[in-house]
C-alpha cells in the first residue's frame, strides 16, 4: 500500500512538474522552437533585457505589486483589529464584504470595477474637464481591492490566537490605546501581517484578469503583456520571462522558510536549556 | 484600628447582551486590607474587579477612588494594577522588558528603571532571569513575573483575578503564603478574585462571598465560616447541613421535633429559620439519646471519615476520625455552639442535604437541560 | 477586548467604493439597453448562449471531478506523513500556484501541439501524431492541471485535523481498512470535498484563458462570451453585464449549497 501511494505521489508531482520543468528547459534553447532541442545559449535571456515592452511591463508590475500590498496591508490590518472587536452582527456583515472578491469570479470582479472606472472618469471629463483615463491609478486601486481581503484573513486568525489580555495588560501599565496597539498587539501579529504583505504581494504578481480589464492602455503588467505574446507566435523569450519569475519566487519562497525554520530551532533551543521543553 | 475607604462602588449594575451581571452592588474596600471576592462562576466577582480596573464601565451606579469619581477614567489612568488570570506576559520582551513596561511607558530615568526592576525581581526570587524569553518560564516563575511587572508601578491597590488557579496544588498553597506575606509588608491594598473558598479563608482580611450578581456576605474568615448569614453561604464556604427549623425564642430552636439550645438570638417569635449544622462539629454516640439516624455511605478522606447519615429521609454528612460501618444505627449529640441560625431566604431548601454533593450531578441524568450551553455561557463571558 | 471599531473605517469605505457599487453598476447594465432604458432584452438574449453555458457546466463538472478524484488520494497521503515530508510536499504543491498561471497553460500548449513534446515522444515509437491541442481534451487537462493544487489543499487541512485516535478506534472496533476508509475517514472528509469543489467550480467555468490557449476559438465558455462583449471586435456591455450578473447568480446559489452542507459539517464537531 505504502509503495502504491509513493508511486501515485511521484506521478502526480511529475504531472504537476513537468510542463514547468519544460518551459525552463526551453528557455536555453538555441533556437526559436519551444518543442525542439537545439542547444544550449542565453540569447533568449539577452533579449528579454532588451526587450522594452516587456522590461516596462515588469516595472509596472513590480511597482503595483510592491504599492498595492504596502497599501492593502495597512488597510487590512486596520480592518482586521476594527473587525475583530465587532459584536457578532456587524462582524458578519464586515466579513461577508470581505468575502466577495475572494469569491466573485475574477471575470466579474474585473468587468465591474471597469464599468465603474469607465462611468467614473467619463462623468469626471465631463463635468470637471479633466483628462482622466485608464491606466496606472485605476490599476492600483483594483490591486489593492483584491489584495485586502488576504490580508484581512491572515491577521484575523492571529488576533484571535492572541490573549485579549495582552492588550489590557498594557493598558493597566499605563499605555494609551494606540500605543498599546503598536508595542503589544502588532508585535503579537506580525506574522500574520507579514504573511498577508506576501500573500498580497505575489497575487498581484500574478494577476491577469484584473489587470486586463482595469488598465486600459495606460499601463500594462507583465501578464497582460505575456498575454498577447502568448496569443500570437511565440519566441522563447516568454520561456525566459518565466524561468526568472519562477526562479524568483522559489528563491523568495526558501528564503522566508528557512527564516522561518531558524528562528524555531532558536526558539527551541532556549527553551532546551530553560528545561521548559 | 480606624480603616479607611479608598475604593467606593455605589449602587454598580451591568448587563452583558441583555443578561444582568451586576444588580446595585454596593462596596467599600479600605485601605492596606486583603480583600477577596469570592463566589462561584458567572456570580459576577471578577465583573466587579474589571470595573475597579477600568477594563468594563457599569451601565448605572458610581465608582469613586478616594472623593474621586472615576467611572470614565481609562485604566491607563487609574493607581491600579491588574495580575490577570493567565499572566498575560508580553510573549515578544524578555523579563525585564516586561517588568520595566510600565515604567517606560512612564518614561522614567533608565538608571531609575534598572533598580526598581532589581528590586522587582529580587522580592519574587526571580533574581537573574533577566534575560529570558516568557516562554522558556514555568507557570510559576511567569505568575512571580506578572507580579513584579504590576508592583513595579507602585500602585496603590493591586487587582489579582484568579492568579493562582492555573497551578499545581502544592505550589498554590506556596503561592498564597507568599502573596499574603508580600501585601503584609508592602502595606497596600489587594484585591483578589476567587472561587476556591479555602483559598478566600486562609489569605483574606475580609471576604466578600458574591452570587448571581449581588454580594451575600461581608466579613472576615472567621465570621463567614461561623456566622454564615443565609444557605448559600453556608454552603459555599465549608461543608453545611442545612435543615429547616423554628425559632421558638431567643436561643432555643426547633427541629426534627425537638428543641435545641444555640446560641443566636434576634428572631421573631416562631419564625421559621435555616439550621446549619457543621459536619465536623457533631458528636457520634451510641443510638437511643436524642437523634438516631442510619449510616449510608463512609468514604476514607484521609484526614477523616466522611459519613452521610440518614435522619429522618435527610441525608447528613458528618465529618468524624471514627469508623461507623454502612446500616450502623447512631445517636449524635449537638451542643448550643454547633448550632447556627439564620433568616429565610432565596436560597432555602437549595443546599444543604447529601443526597448529592453537587448541582451539576443532579442535572447531568435529566436530557431537558442543555449543559453544553452552560458551560460555555461561563466560560466565554466574564464572571 | 479591544475595541476599535474606527479602524475598520478606511476599509469600509474603500469596499463600498470599489467592491458594492461596482456590482451595483452591473446590475445596472445588465437591465438597461444602450440609451439608459430599463429593459430586460439582455436578460432574455442569454438564451443565446445557452450552448456555451451547457459546455461551460459539463466541461466544469468534469475537470472539477477529474481534479477530486486525482486529488484526495494525494491528499490523505500527505495528511498521514511525519512532519518534515509533510511539510515539504506542501510546499511542493503550492509552488506551482506560485508560477503565473499563464505561462504554465502556455507549457501545455507547447507539450501538446501536433509537433509538440508529447506527439514527438510518441513518434519515437511510430505513432501517428494525435490532435490534442484545440480539443476539449486539452481545456479540461488545463483546467484540471491549474486547479489541482486548490483542491488539494482544502482536502488536507481537513483530513489532517482527523484525529489519529479516531482511526484507531475504528479499528479497536474491528474496521478494516477498506471500512475505516468508507466510514470514518471519507465522512470526515466531506467538509474538505464540499470547499474543495466551491474552490474550483466556479473558476473553471469563469476562466476564459485557458480555453483560448487551449481550445483555439472553438471552443467557448461563459468566461470567453463576457471576455469577448468587453473586449473583443464588438463589445456590448449591457449582454456582457447580463452574463457577469448570471454568473454570479451561480456563484450565490453554489455558496448556499456549500453553506447547507457546511453547517451540517460545523454541527457533527469537524
Amino acid at each position: 500500500m505504502k509503495a502504491l501511494s509513493r508511486i501515485y505521489n511521484t506521478l502526480i508531482f511529475l504531472f504537476l512538474y513537468a510542463p514547468i520543468a519544460v518551459l525552463i528547459l526551453f528557455s536555453f534553447n538555441d533556437s526559436k522552437s519551444r518543442v525542439v532541442w537545439n542547444g544550449f545559449s542565453l540569447k533568449w535571456y539577452e533579449q528579454l533585457f532588451g526587450n522594452e515592452l516587456i522590461m516596462e511591463s515588469l516595472k509596472v508590475t513590480l511597482l503595483v505589486a510592491v504599492l498595492s500590498a504596502l497599501i492593502a496591508t495597512v488597510i487590512g490590518t486596520m480592518a482586521a483589529v476594527g473587525i475583530h472587536g465587532m459584536n457578532r452582527k456587524l462582524k458578519k456583515v464586515f466579513l461577508t464584504v470581505n468575502n466577495i472578491p475572494v469569491n466573485n469570479p475574477e471575470i466579474v470582479t474585473g468587468v465591474s470595477l471597469m464599468l465603474l472606472f469607465v462611468g467614473a472618469i467619463s462623468f469626471m471629463n465631463h463635468t470637471f474637464g479633466t483628462h482622466f483615463k485608464m491606466g496606472f491609478g485605476t490599476l492600483l486601486i483594483a490591486h489593492i481591492t483584491f489584495n485586502i481581503p488576504y490580508v484581512i484573513l491572515q491577521v484575523m486568525p492571529k488576533l484571535r490566537q492572541m490573549d485579549e489580555h495582552l492588550y489590557e495588560a498594557a493598558l493597566d501599565l499605563g499605555c494609551h490605546p494606540v500605543s498599546a496597539f503598536f508595542k503589544v498587539i502588532l508585535p503579537e501579529i506580525s506574522s500574520g501581517v507579514f504573511t498577508g504583505l506576501l500573500m498580497a504581494f505575489t497575487l498581484s504578481l500574478d494577476d491577469f484578469v484584473i489587470s486586463l480589464c482595469t488598465a486600459g492602455s495606460g499601463a500594462q503588467t507583465l501578464s497582460v503583456t505575456i498575454y498577447s505574446m502568448i496569443r500570437r507566435r511565440v519566441t522563447p523569450e516568454v520561456n525566459a520571462v518565466s524561468t526568472l519569475l519562477f526562479g524568483s519566487v522559489l528563491i523568495l519562497l526558501i528564503l522566508v522558510n528557512v527564516m522561518q525554520i531558524y528562528s524555531e530551532n532558536k526558539l527551541k533551543k532556549e527553551q532546551r536549556r530553560a528545561g521548559v521543553r | 484600628m480606624e480603616k479607611k475607604p479608598i475604593i467606593n462602588l455605589k449602587d454598580i449594575s451591568l448587563s452583558f447582551d441583555g443578561e444582568k451581571v451586576l444588580e446595585g452592588l454596593n462596596l467599600s474596600i479600605c485601605d492596606g486590607e486583603f480583600v477577596t471576592l469570592l463566589g462561584p462562576s458567572g456570580c459576577g466577582k471578577t465583573t466587579t474587579l474589571r470595573i475597579i480596573g477600568g477594563f468594563l464601565t457599569p451601565d448605572s451606579g458610581d465608582v469613586f477612588f478616594g472623593a474621586n469619581r472615576v467611572n470614565d477614567l481609562p485604566p491607563y489612568k487609574r493607581p491600579v494594577n491588574t495580575i490577570f488570570q493567565r499572566y498575560a506576559l508580553f510573549p515578544h520582551l524578555n523579563v525585564y522588558d516586561n517588568v520595566a513596561f510600565g515604567m517606560r511607558v512612564q518614561k522614567k530615568k533608565k538608571a531609575e528603571i534598572a533598580k526598581t526592576v532589581e528590586r522587582m525581581l529580587e522580592m519574587v526570587n526571580l533574581k537573574g532571569f533577566e534575560k529570558r524569553t516568557v516562554s522558556t518560564l514555568s507557570g510559576g516563575q511567569q505568575q512571580r513575573v506578572a507580579i513584579a511587572r504590576a508592583l513595579a508601578n507602585d500602585p496603590k491597590v493591586l487587582l489579582l483575578d484568579e492568579p493562582l488557579a492555573a497551578l499545581d496544588l502544592k505550589l498554590r498553597k506556596d503561592m498564597q503564603n507568599e502573596l499574603k506575606n508580600m501585601q503584609k509588608s508592602l502595606g497596600i491594598t489587594f484585591i483578589y478574585v476567587t472561587h476556591d473558598q479555602e483559598e478566600a479563608l486562609s489569605m483574606s482580611d475580609t471576604v466578600v462571598v458574591m452570587d448571581g450578581g449581588e454580594i451575600q456576605q461581608i466579613g472576615s474568615p472567621l465570621d463567614i465560616y461561623n456566622e454564615p448569614v443565609n444557605a448559600f453561604v453556608a454552603d459555599f464556604i465549608g461543608e453545611s447541613n442545612i435543615l429547616d427549623g423554628v425559632m421558638l425564642s431567643d436561643y432555643k430552636v426547633k427541629f426534627f421535633g425537638r428543641v435545641f439550645d444555640c446560641l443566636d438570638a434576634g428572631f421573631e417569635k416562631d419564625e421559621p429559620v435555616d439550621v446549619v449544622i457543621r459536619p465536623e462539629d457533631i458528636n457520634i454516640v451510641p443510638a437511643g439519646n436524642g437523634l438516631t439516624g442510619t449510616v449510608t455511605s463512609v468514604t476514607f478522606k484521609g484526614v477523616h471519615y466522611e459519613t452521610i447519615v440518614d435522619f429522618y429521609g435527610f441525608k447528613w454528612l458528618i465529618q468524624t476520625t471514627e469508623y461507623h460501618p454502612v446500616g450502623e444505627v447512631i445517636g449524635i449529640v449537638l451542643d448550643p455552639d454547633d448550632i447556627h441560625i439564620m433568616h429565610k431566604s432565596r436560597y432555602s431548601g437549595m443546599f444543604g442535604d447529601y443526597s448529592s454533593y453537587s448541582e451539576e450531578f443532579d442535572e447531568m441524568n435529566d436530557p431537558t437541560i442543555d449543559l453544553v450551553d452552560d458551560e460555555a455561557d461561563a466560560a466565554g463571558e466574564a464572571d | 477586548m479591544m475595541k476599535a471599531r474606527g479602524a475598520a473605517a478606511p476599509f469600509a469605505v474603500w469596499m463600498a467604493i470599489f467592491t458594492v457599487i461596482p456590482l451595483g453598476v452591473v446590475v445596472y447594465y445588465a437591465f438597461t439597453n444602450a440609451d439608459g432604458a430599463f429593459t430586460f432584452e439582455n436578460i432574455l438574449s442569454i438564451r443565446e448562449y445557452a450552448g456555451s453555458l451547457l459546455r461551460s457546466f459539463w466541461i466544469g463538472l468534469l475537470s472539477t471531478f477529474i481534479c477530486l478524484l486525482l486529488a484526495y488520494p494525494l491528499a490523505f497521503s500527505i495528511s498521514r506523513s511525519k512532519g518534515r515530508v509533510q511539510q515539504t510536499m506542501v510546499m511542493l504543491i503550492m509552488m506551482p500556484m506560485w508560477m503565473n498561471f499563464l505561462l504554465r497553460t502556455y507549457a501545455w500548449q507547447s507539450l501538446l501541439e501536433n509537433n509538440g513534446f508529447i506527439n514527438q515522444f510518441l513518434g519515437w515509437f511510430g505513432i501517428p501524431p494525435i490532435q490534442m491541442i484545440n480539443t476539449t481534451g486539452a481545456v479540461i487537462l488545463g483546467m484540471v492541471y491549474n486547479f489541482l493544487p486548490f483542491m488539494i489543499l482544502p482536502l488536507y487541512s481537513v483530513m489532517v485535523k482527523i484525529d489519529k485516535s479516531v482511526i484507531e478506534a475504528a479499528q479497536d472496533l474491528g474496521s478494516n481498512t477498506m471500512q475505516v476508509f468508507s466510514r470514518v475517514i471519507l465522512p470526515l472528509s466531506v467538509p474538505g470535498i464540499i470547499s474543495g469543489i466551491t474552490m474550483v467550480f466556479i473558476p473553471i467555468i469563469s476562466t476564459f484563458a485557458i480555453t483560448q490557449i487551449l481550445g483555439g476559438s472553438l471552443i467557448n465558455m461563459i468566461g470567453d462570451n463576457i471576455e469577448m462583449k468587453f473586449f473583443g471586435t464588438a463589445p456590448d456591455y449591457n449582454v456582457g453585464s447580463a452574463l457577469a450578473l448570471l454568473l454570479m447568480v451561480m456563484l450565490l446559489i453554489s455558496m448556499g449549497i456549500m453553506n447547507h452542507f457546511d453547517k451540517n459539517g460545523e454541527e457533527v464537531g469537524a
